[in-house]
């Protein structure tokens, strides 16, 4: 299991997603609060590339033994990748959420919805009010 | 307690009840009776049914007078067994689940699938759940049954359809087997699921091998039902295409009671483990490295799921299937082998028999296993009433789920029905249809 | 012996042991390839175990006994009525005259039987307060499911187009998931600060799209909705039925009838109310009884009585003719054996002894309640809705979570070591770190302190070594099993390599 952290780099969603911009398109993943909540990660079931995913709407879902996840895409685009390696090894979500155990990376169809995500210090202040 | 609670009275637990939905009365129920009298009271009731130890049993359409061996009942009415409920702390519930994995190996074992759930209520819904499956796995909405499917099992499949938004067309039976063109003819892009069942409800073994080809062709699921007593004789389905099998499991140490409660067991591909229905146990360790068994894949039920679950089932058929798996330990591998070749050659005996009896015939000449279908020169319902007054249930009318086949009666054996019981029912109904047959003949004056 | 490490009955096998004797072939021999050509015939024989008959014995027995149940201690799952089993059920239900009658058999020749389903299915029209019934349905879910498709049936028969069916938060799985199956769409409902439902949240959501609302009373939480009859007005103004789940029947039975409170269709479960063996997760059975307006769409067969005009003695038979039937859901009648057992429980308690045994059921809930407001459970369990309970009630561990740092899971896994079965965890989904307790009336005051006084001591033990609670339990035949690594890579039956 990994530290609790929410690196400075990335850009958040509420619904405990971050997004790892790379120019026109974006990395997306569950943040270290989604999967602590969910516990072990047994499944991870991907989107097929090509799908088209709005923000604010989920575009795949993650599984512990007693719960099941909707994973909220914050931002709209088109799947360009999957991780495969986390669809087969899902642990990695819960061991490395931010690296190995990144989700799907999608091109960008409106960089402008980049404003209205939230920076880490933002995040952790709404994790804080959750409490 | 009273005085723990703070209340003088029972009466005040009851305080919330608003008055204008109180009872205000006594249940219009007669008053609680003795043990003696109750059992008395149960034993009348039973005295008036006319059951398979009075008469021989010849009747089938899906279940089957075998005989349950005793240990069946010794281990199903243990206390450990009989009273605790799904294995929701599997710490604690190890014997339920082992059995559970157990049956599901046994299962999968018979019909050559590989992933089995730990029972769903019986045969005809099973068939229904089936669909569901079907549609959640193509997302097409279209179901084919042959009409070899047993009569209850179309019906709740039709039923369930009006829930799936979905439809569902037949395909005629030819000599008494699924029509191979007819069939090919009704598939296409939109079938999400051909039923088939084998036995067929006639008796007859349908050619399952050889229907899949044009179901694989389409992109349809294949759907079998099969009696599980036949799979020590008859090719399982796994091994011709099926994507599912299932079917009542009553016949594997189930009694009859009047038709419940029994088991359905439900088997599919591997590709479709995420969209079992049902409870399924699963092989794990605990944190000192022990073998234990745990309820599987949750994630798929009612219980975490909630409305995308993949069925609303909760409480299955626990006690039923631990008598299956029981059953299934007593035949063995050995004995389901020698018990199926036991039926069928009885089976051809009876059917010839019967078939050369005075005023009867085959209604087709498949292979037949265990059960198969005559027709009489007399009235079934008169003909099964004379048959009755002699001690003998002669069989399961099919006029009113086959209108094609108004004369028709399914016959069915089991190892309880030995030779001389089947020359008995041979004599029975060549002397029934030759009464009835002669006073209507008289009646209308043929010479 | 409990720690046994597991072996299955297949690892048990050697290769020529058999328990079964078979009759003796009477009939000539015939070569099977004459009889079912070989292209249909199995080639290997099934790989089932080749064990003798004491074998068998003492492998089930040895895991029974890895098996809590209830005839050993108290088993408080909520909404489960773990209520005693009768023995004298299961010596009636074996009786010849119903345990080997055949489901076809001519319904003159099956008079008995028919009998006894008419005057199961009275008794409840009676308990229920709803004037017609079908016990075909064989569990609560099966229930439900044909419940929304008469619903279904109902609107189509009136021309309507309906698309949605409203289920409370506090709602057990099986509402939505029937809900779905049904073909409708899952709108919910919110519970109010008395546990009850949020009625101005349900009149803004019922609309001419709703077909139905799926309640229990008392609910999930054990609390009972003062607002029925506002509720059922809501609905049915709106044109939808009301749907009662039974799960809780246990607490009001003699008292209150849902066909009173204004339910059209009402699911009872004789596995919980009415004393069937629950089996390990079965056989059940989940009887419907409906309103008049509902009545015409009852699944098929019907079992109906005669009387004769010459004073002779009522016959009973089966009526497949109803047009507007909804049709089967299962093959034959229902779960006869389970409506022996059930007949034989309402007969044995009558009007009385069921008025009765609600009456104490809801008494055992509030005496466990009482006792467990104080102490540490007071503390650091504390009940979710400070109001009287009926049958069951719902306490919440963030309290423990919090201060002592254990969950819920923790507690009911101590609880195991202590000889008993936990209450249910983490439902309903509304109340954070949740225990839903159902003691029923079977109890007695002795075995309800001793819940009490098991609490009590783990709790204690807490403050002093949470780590107790979290590598709990100890002396169970496993310990906590590893289900992420079951659910991650699933063996769902033994690899038996021949």
């Amino acid at each position: 299991m990994s530290e609790e952290s929410y690196p400075d780099d990335l850009l958040y969603h509420p619904e405990h997603d971050w997004a790892r911009v790379e120019g026109d398109s974006a990395t997306l993943g569950i943040t270290w609060y989604a999967q602590d909540a969910l516990g072990e990660v047994v499944f991870f079931d991907p989107p097929e590339p090509g799908t088209e995913v709005k923000k604010d709407q989920p575009y795949a879902e993650v599984e512990s033994v007693k719960a099941v996840s909707e994973v909220y895409a914050p931002l709209s685009g088109e799947i360009i990748e999957i991780n495969k390696a986390a669809a087969e090894s899902p642990e990695q979500i819960n061991d490395d959420p931010y690296g190995e155990g990144w989700l799907a990376r999608v091109k960008l169809s409106d960089p402008s919805e980049l404003d209205n995500l939230m920076g880490a210090a933002a995040y952790r202040k709404l994790l804080e009010e959750n409490e | 307690m009273l005085a723990e609670i703070g209340a003088s009275a029972t009466d005040e637990l009851f305080a919330e009840l608003p008055d204008d939905i109180r009872l205000g009365r006594d249940l219009d129920l007669a008053a609680g009776m003795a043990e003696n009298d109750v059992y008395d009271l149960l034993a009348e009731l039973a005295k008036r049914n006319t059951h398979a130890e009075d008469e021989l049993c010849f009747i089938g359409a899906g279940m089957y007078d075998h005989y349950v061996p005793a240990i069946v009942d010794a281990i199903t009415q243990r206390s450990e067994f009989l009273t605790p409920y799904t294995p929701y702390q599997p710490e604690v519930s190890q014997g339920h689940l082992q059995a559970m994995f157990e049956f599901q190996t046994a299962i999968s074992e018979l019909t050559g699938l590989p992933v089995s759930n730990a029972s769903l209520y019986e045969g005809p819904s099973s068939v229904a759940s089936a669909g569901y499956l079907a549609i959640g796995a193509t997302g097409r909405r279209r179901f084919v049954a042959s009409r070899g499917l047993h009569p209850h099992s179309r019906e709740a499949l039709a039923t369930y359809s009006r829930g799936y938004g979905a439809q569902l067309g037949e395909v005629d039976l030819r000599h008494g087997l699924t029509d191979p063109g007819k069939l090919a003819g009704a598939l296409d892009e939109e079938t999400a699921a051909v039923f088939l069942q084998t036995p067929n409800f006639l008796g007859a073994v349908e050619d399952v091998a050889a229907l899949a080809k044009r179901a694989k062709e389409v992109g349809a699921l294949l759907v079998v039902s099969v009696d599980p007593m036949t799979l020590g004789v008859l090719r399982p389905p796994g091994e011709c295409g099926a994507d599912v099998a299932l079917g009542e499991g009553q016949p594997l140490g189930g009694r009859l009671d009047f038709g419940g409660p029994s088991f359905g067991f439900f088997c599919a591909t591997q590709e479709h483990i995420r969209r079992m229905p049902g409870r399924i146990a699963g092989e794990t360790v605990d944190v000192d490295g022990r073998r234990g068994f745990v309820l599987a894949l949750q994630t798929r039920e009612q219980h975490i799921r909630r409305d995308k679950a993949t069925h609303n089932i909760c409480t299955s058929q626990a006690l039923n299937a631990l008598g299956g798996i029981v059953y299934l330990s007593w035949l063995g591998k050995r004995g389901l082998v020698e018990l199926g070749e036991l039926l069928t050659r009885r089976t051809a005996y009876a059917r010839e028999r019967l078939g050369n009896a005075n005023g009867v015939e085959l209604l087709h000449e498949a292979p037949v296993v265990r059960e198969f279908a005559i027709r009489l020169d007399a009235p079934v319902a008169q003909v099964l009433d004379r048959c009755a007054a002699e001690g003998i249930a002669a069989g399961y009318p099919l006029g009113r789920e086959y209108p094609e086949h108004e004369d028709g009666l399914l016959v069915a054996i089991t190892e309880r029905r030995s030779r001389e019981h089947i020359d008995r029912l041979a004599a029975a109904l060549e002397t029934a249809v030759a009464e009835l047959a002669g006073g209507r003949a008289e009646m209308s004056g043929v010479r | 012996m409990q720690r046994d490490r597991a072996l299955t009955i297949f690892e048990r096998s050697r290769a020529g042991r058999r328990a079964a004797a078979l009759p003796p072939l009477d009939v000539p021999e015939r070569p099977l390839d004459e009889l079912i050509p070989a292209h249909l015939r199995r080639e290997r024989p099934p790989e089932l175990p080749e064990v003798s008959e004491p074998e068998i014995v003492r492998h089930y027995n040895r895991i029974s006994r890895r098996n809590f149940d209830l005839d050993t201690g108290l088993y408080p799952l909520g909404s489960c009525t773990m209520k005693h089993n009768p023995r004298l059920n299961e010596r009636v239900a074996a009786l010849p005259g119903h345990a080997r009658l055949h489901p076809a058999q001519d319904p003159n020749r099956a008079q008995g039987a028919l009998e006894l389903m008419w005057r199961l299915a009275d008794a409840l029209t009676e308990i229920c307060g709803l004037p017609h019934v079908s016990l075909q349905p064989s569990a609560g879910s099966h229930g439900e499911l044909a419940g929304l498709l008469l619903t279904r049936a109902y609107h189509v028969d009136r021309g309507e187009r309906r698309t949605k069916v409203l289920t409370p938060d506090t709602a057990h799985g099986t509402n939505p998931a029937s809900v779905t199956m049904a073909g409708y769409e899952v709108v919910q409902v919110a519970t109010d600060e008395r546990g009850g439902v949020d009625v101005d949240d349900l009149r803004g959501k019922v609309t001419d799209e709703i077909a139905c609302l799926m309640l229990t009373n008392p609910n999930t939480l054990g609390l009972f909705d003062e607002n029925i009859r506002e509720i059922a007005a809501i609905v049915h103004e709106a044109g939808g039925t009301l749907y009662y789940d039974g799960a809780n029947l246990n607490a009001i039975m003699g008292h209150s009838r849902p066909g009173d409170m204004g339910f059209d269709i009402v699911h009872l479960n004789l596995h919980k109310s009415f004393s069937q063996p629950h089996g390990g997760g079965g056989p059940g059975s989940g009887p419907i009884a409906v309103s008049d307006r509902i009545e015409p769409y009852l699944p098929v067969p019907r079992v109906v009585r005669r009387d004769d005009a010459d004073g002779a003695a009522p016959s009973y038979d089966l009526e497949h003719d109803r047009p507007k039937s909804i049709g089967r859901l299962r093959g034959f009648q229902g779960n006869f054996g389970v409506f022996v057992r059930s007949y034989a429980y309402i007969l044995s308690l009558g009007g009385d002894g069921l008025t009765e045994a609600s009456q104490t059921a809801v008494l055992n809930a509030n005496y466990l309640l009482a006792r467990l407001r104080k102490g540490r459970a007071g503390k650091y369990l504390p009940v979710a809705f400070d109001r009287r309970c009926m049958h069951e009630f719902v306490l919440s561990g963030r309290p423990a979570k919090r201060e002592l740092e254990v969950t819920t899971l923790d507690v009911a896994k101590r609880l195991l070591d202590f000889g008993f079965h936990p209450p249910t965890i983490y439902f309903p989904l509304l109340v954070d770190e949740a225990l839903m307790v159902e003691p029923t009336e079977t109890e007695t005051k002795e075995s309800l302190d001793g819940f009490c006084d098991a609490i009590e001591e783990i709790l204690a033990e807490a403050e002093r070594d949470p780590e107790q609670l979290r590598e709990a339990p100890y002396t169970t035949p496993v310990r906590r099993l590893d289900e992420a690594a079951a659910a991650r890579r699933p063996v769902v039956r033994e690899r038996l390599d021949a």
